[in-house]
């Protein structure tokens, strides 16, 4: 290979075998949106030929030398008619297709396995429900649907996964959610895609589907010790937020058991379903969000708590089903008592864990 | 192709620029600054953005060069965030929102509807001059250290966490826009008031109705863009909390803002574009236009429905399924008006008598590349693939095609189309030719692997990328060079062409339109007398009895 220069040589051997043209379908919906994807490149194909047709055979029919003298010709409504009703058909086949689809990756199923996601300049931390924290990093199990929900600590982030063909944009102080479910194992690329300042590129990383068995194992070897509603327990009592939020009949602050999904009427008159985003809010924002019949006394807690730390609040006061738990965390805070500090974790992490690891 | 062509120029021995035109009516600088004459401030603007596209492309060069390898091997990752936002601002800003309209526009308007100038030719001039200083902010602005928000000015990236010089920058962008405000302000006062006597509304070319639809747009549209930089500035500096949330702002108010401009933004570029292909296609193929109405109000029917999309921008950032449904449904209606006039165009040709000259050539060129530009963006409107495609190189290249491919054949088809009327002289036409065609090649091998890139994930305004995407990122950087040499080419034969081309007579295409019925250049008055219009537009029997007459008279 004298003759070629080596740059060259490498660029055919070495790229040109191993490029990628197309993304694997790594998840269930990768298939379905591939479809109106090549059914629109199918379209796209057929209009573009029937446009370099009409310009080359007409070009060739009616040029000067053939076609001397032009014959005026006003327009045709029955024709200009067919060229309005058909594109347009064809886009709101397009239109509903898509937005069947767009609705199912926008709204998680009710089992799904949530994760939260936080982004921040220049990473993507992932937190598990069992307390296992990721950066750069998401482990999933294939053949579950997971729900993620996205928050942002700066700047807007774009939390895209090309294999899985989701992507959701995340937003400084408004959780978004997305869901799939990854069909095979493997590494894929995790990118954001929104511009986010200098090292916007660096904020990469690796999705990697697991089997359930593949997945249960690394739950146990990645876990920090406590689960994310046991972390959400703790700053719960370490923020005082028990001394109001105690269930006791005086109680400056309403209970907060089974307070998740149900519907809460406000100061305002408002009556709104708690979900997460409420949650969040109530917790930095509280004047705003106060429960009808308690005084807005309650502090803000913007500054004091990260975005990681209101996601651990958010889950503990999700799962907390009984007003039993805050009297441990009282418990645990005011005295202890004889055998119940070792128990509460385990308590609480009981449910947790059989969300996780069941397949 | 068919060596037939329609080009008629008076006899070379004999012909003489007319010794009274607009050009030599005047001479010194301040002449030429001080000046109220559409045709010179028309000159003026192709002189600066010409200058400003070739730093916009210099920059797109470097963007190319950096992205030939995987790695950040070039430039760091700062600089290539501040190449592709000015890449971006000039290219956008400086460049295509005035490109048709401040140039051809200002130049023929006035000549087409048979008019001696725009309504208010200082504030022209004034236009000019706020070009002139946004153009120098910005120069500023890069010479100072240059900013990195993107062109889209991201909140709360751009007002809270960047330390470069957005506030001069968007300040240029606020200025450019006053600009672009009096441009349309202008069109909409001289199409409604000073029409010659006969010119109907229905017998206006319909370049001119495309101008008129993107002034609607420039004017209704701008001034929000205006308040959305003006509170950009505010919070950077006073902190006053309308966009970051640390300051109990909404990030997603500004994309609202933003994109309300931003979006009848690509119209104002495009549609002075379609306007152009209107003139050529049927000049070159020597018949009106195939259904001249709805060419005309598919002009209308886009700046209307083009205010009705914005949040297509922002099917991921949360905004509530049922709005997507919405802005989706209504992206689809505004791509129909697009694909009526690709077929408006192509059954122009029908029975016609084709010749194929340089402006007929990028015509062409605009029609393909539009079509797959304009269908690329179904892909995005459709929510479902939105998710999988967006801000990704797929809708770096589908905008491409749409601006580049599309805005820029056909500016440069107009350019060449008008240049014997505005300069006097022909260029050369086999080297144009060529041109177009190193354009329409050197364009698609950059663009089209971006589509692919695009789908398979690679992120957009990435310094640096996965390895197995290089072999695309090689070959769009090539085609870059191939459509590089395209650009660079008519800057030099149509220089060249000012001393040495033809002497190109008063109609060299054979051009129904009024602007061709008198002297080139043409004289500062437009017409030595008012021209009354007394047939329709696109009428080239009306021209062949004109031509008749005049022979006969003369003869």
């Amino acid at each position: 290979m004298d003759h070629i220069s080596p740059v060259l040589w490498q660029f055919l051997v070495k790229w040109l075998t191993h490029f990628a043209l197309f993304p694997p379908e790594a998840s269930k919906i990768a298939p379905e949106m591939d479809a109106l994807y090549f059914f629109m490149a199918l379209v796209s194909l057929v209009g573009l030929t029937l446009v370099v047709l009409l310009i080359v055979s007409f070009s060739i029919l009616y040029n000067k030398t053939r076609h001397p003298r032009a014959v005026q010709i006003e327009g045709s409504t029955i024709l200009e008619a067919t060229w309005t009703i058909i594109p347009l058909g064809l886009f709101l086949i397009m239109f509903v297709w898509g937005a069947l689809l767009y609705f199912r990756i926008y709204t998680p199923p009710a089992n799904a396995m949530n994760i939260y996601i936080v982004g921040k300049q220049w990473m993507w931390k992932a937190e598990h429900p069992g307390g296992q924290h990721e950066i750069n990093d998401l482990h999933v199990p294939m053949g579950r649907p997971i729900q993620l929900t996205l928050i942002s600590q700066d700047v807007f982030h774009s939390f895209s996964i090309p294999a899985f063909r989701v992507k959701r944009e995340a937003i400084p102080g408004r959780y978004t959610t997305v869901w799939f479910e990854a069909t095979t194992p493997g590494t894929y690329h995790l990118f954001c895609t929104q511009y986010c300042g200098t090292n916007h590129s660096q904020m990469i990383g690796e999705v990697t589907v697991m089997t359930p068995d593949d997945f249960k194992k690394w739950l146990e070897g990645s876990t920090s010790g406590n689960s994310l509603a046991q972390d959400g327990e703790r700053l719960f009592s370490s923020l005082s937020c028990s001394s109001c939020h105690n269930t006791r009949p005086d109680a400056r602050g309403p209970s907060l058991a089974n307070v998740y999904g149900s519907r809460l009427t406000l100061s305002t008159g408002e009556t709104i379903t708690v979900d997460e985003a409420f949650l969040r809010q109530a917790i930095l924002n509280p004047s705003q969000h106060t429960t009808q019949g308690y005084a807005p006394i309650m502090p803000t807690y913007q500054g004091q708590v990260s975005e990681e730390g209101v996601i651990a609040l958010v889950e503990y006061i999700k799962n907390l089903d009984s007003d039993y738990r805050v009297q441990q965390t009282l418990n645990t805070t005011d005295f202890v008592p004889e055998g119940q500090t070792g128990k509460a974790p385990t308590a609480s992490q009981k449910p947790a864990a059989q969300k996780e690891v069941k397949p | 192709m068919s060596a037939a062509t329609i080009v008629s120029l008076p006899d070379q021995s004999t012909a003489r620029i007319p010794k009274m035109n607009f050009l030599t009516k005047e001479n010194g600088l301040l002449s030429w600054l001080l000046t109220g004459d559409h045709k010179r401030i028309a000159t003026l603007y192709l002189i600066s953005i010409t200058f400003f596209f070739f730093i916009g492309g210099a920059l797109a060069g470097l963007i190319r060069l950096e992205l030939l390898t995987p790695q950040t091997s070039l430039m760091a990752a700062d600089t290539y965030n501040k190449v592709f936002t000015m890449h971006g601002v000039i290219m956008v800003f400086l460049f295509l929102v005035p490109s048709v309209p401040a140039t051809i526009g200002n130049f023929m308007i006035p000549m087409m509807v048979g008019a001696k100038d725009l309504a208010l030719p200082k504030v022209n001039l004034l236009s000019w001059y706020l070009y002139i200083i946004a153009g120098c902010m910005v120069i500023y602005t890069m010479a100072a250290g240059g900013v990195d928000t993107g062109w889209t000015f991201t909140t709360p990236l751009s007002t809270h966490y960047l330390n470069t010089h957005v506030i001069s920058t968007g300040l240029a962008i606020f200025v450019a826009g006053f600009s672009s405000i009096f441009t349309g302000l202008n069109f909409i006062v001289t199409i409604h008031k000073m029409r010659c006597p006969g010119m109907t509304w229905f017998r206006l070319p319909l370049f001119v109705w495309a101008n008129y639809a993107a002034s609607i747009l420039m004017v209704l549209g701008t001034p929000v863009l205006a308040i959305t930089l003006v509170l950009v500035v505010l919070e950077r500096t006073v902190h006053i909390g309308v966009f970051d949330p640390a300051y109990g702002g909404d990030p997603i108010l500004f994309q609202h803002l933003f994109w309300f401009y931003s979006h009848p933004a690509v119209y104002i570029m495009i549609l002075p574009g379609m306007g152009v292909i209107s003139e050529v296609v049927s000049t070159f193929s020597r018949k009106r236009v195939f259904g001249y109405t709805a060419v005309a109000f598919s002009s209308v029917a886009i700046a209307v429905f083009g205010f009705f999309v914005w949040a297509h921008h922002m099917f991921i950032m949360g905004i509530s399924n049922y709005a997507a449904l919405v802005f989706s449904l209504l992206t689809m209606l505004v791509a129909v008006p697009s694909a009526i006039k690709i077929f408006n165009w192509a059954f122009t040709l029908y029975k016609g008598s084709i010749t194929f000259e340089t402006p007929m050539l990028y015509a062409f060129g605009f029609m393909g590349l539009f079509t797959i530009g304009g269908m690329t963006g179904v892909f995005l409107g459709s929510t479902g693939t939105d998710i999988h495609l967006t801000e990704t190189y797929f809708i770096v290249a589908h905008f491409h095609f749409v601006m580049v491919g599309g805005m820029l054949m056909a500016f440069l088809s107009g350019i060449h189309f008008w240049w014997p009327k505005w300069t006097g002289r022909m260029y050369p036409e086999k080297i144009s030719q060529f041109a177009a065609v190193v354009t329409f090649i050197g364009f698609n091998f950059t663009f089209f692997p971006q589509f692919i890139l695009g789908t398979l994930g690679m992120p957009r305004r990435y310094a640096a990328y996965p390895p197995e995407f290089q072999a695309l990122n090689v070959f769009s950087t090539a085609g870059a060079t191939i459509l590089g040499v395209g650009y660079l080419l008519p800057i030099l034969y149509l220089t060249w062409s000012l001393k040495y081309g033809e002497v190109a007579g008063n109609n060299p295409w054979q051009a129904t339109g009024l602007e061709w019925q008198t002297q080139s250049p043409p004289l500062t008055e437009n017409f030595p007398e008012i021209p009354i219009m007394d047939h329709e537009a696109y009428d080239y029997e009306w021209l062949e009895r004109q031509q008749e007459k005049e022979v006969a008279s003369v003869g």
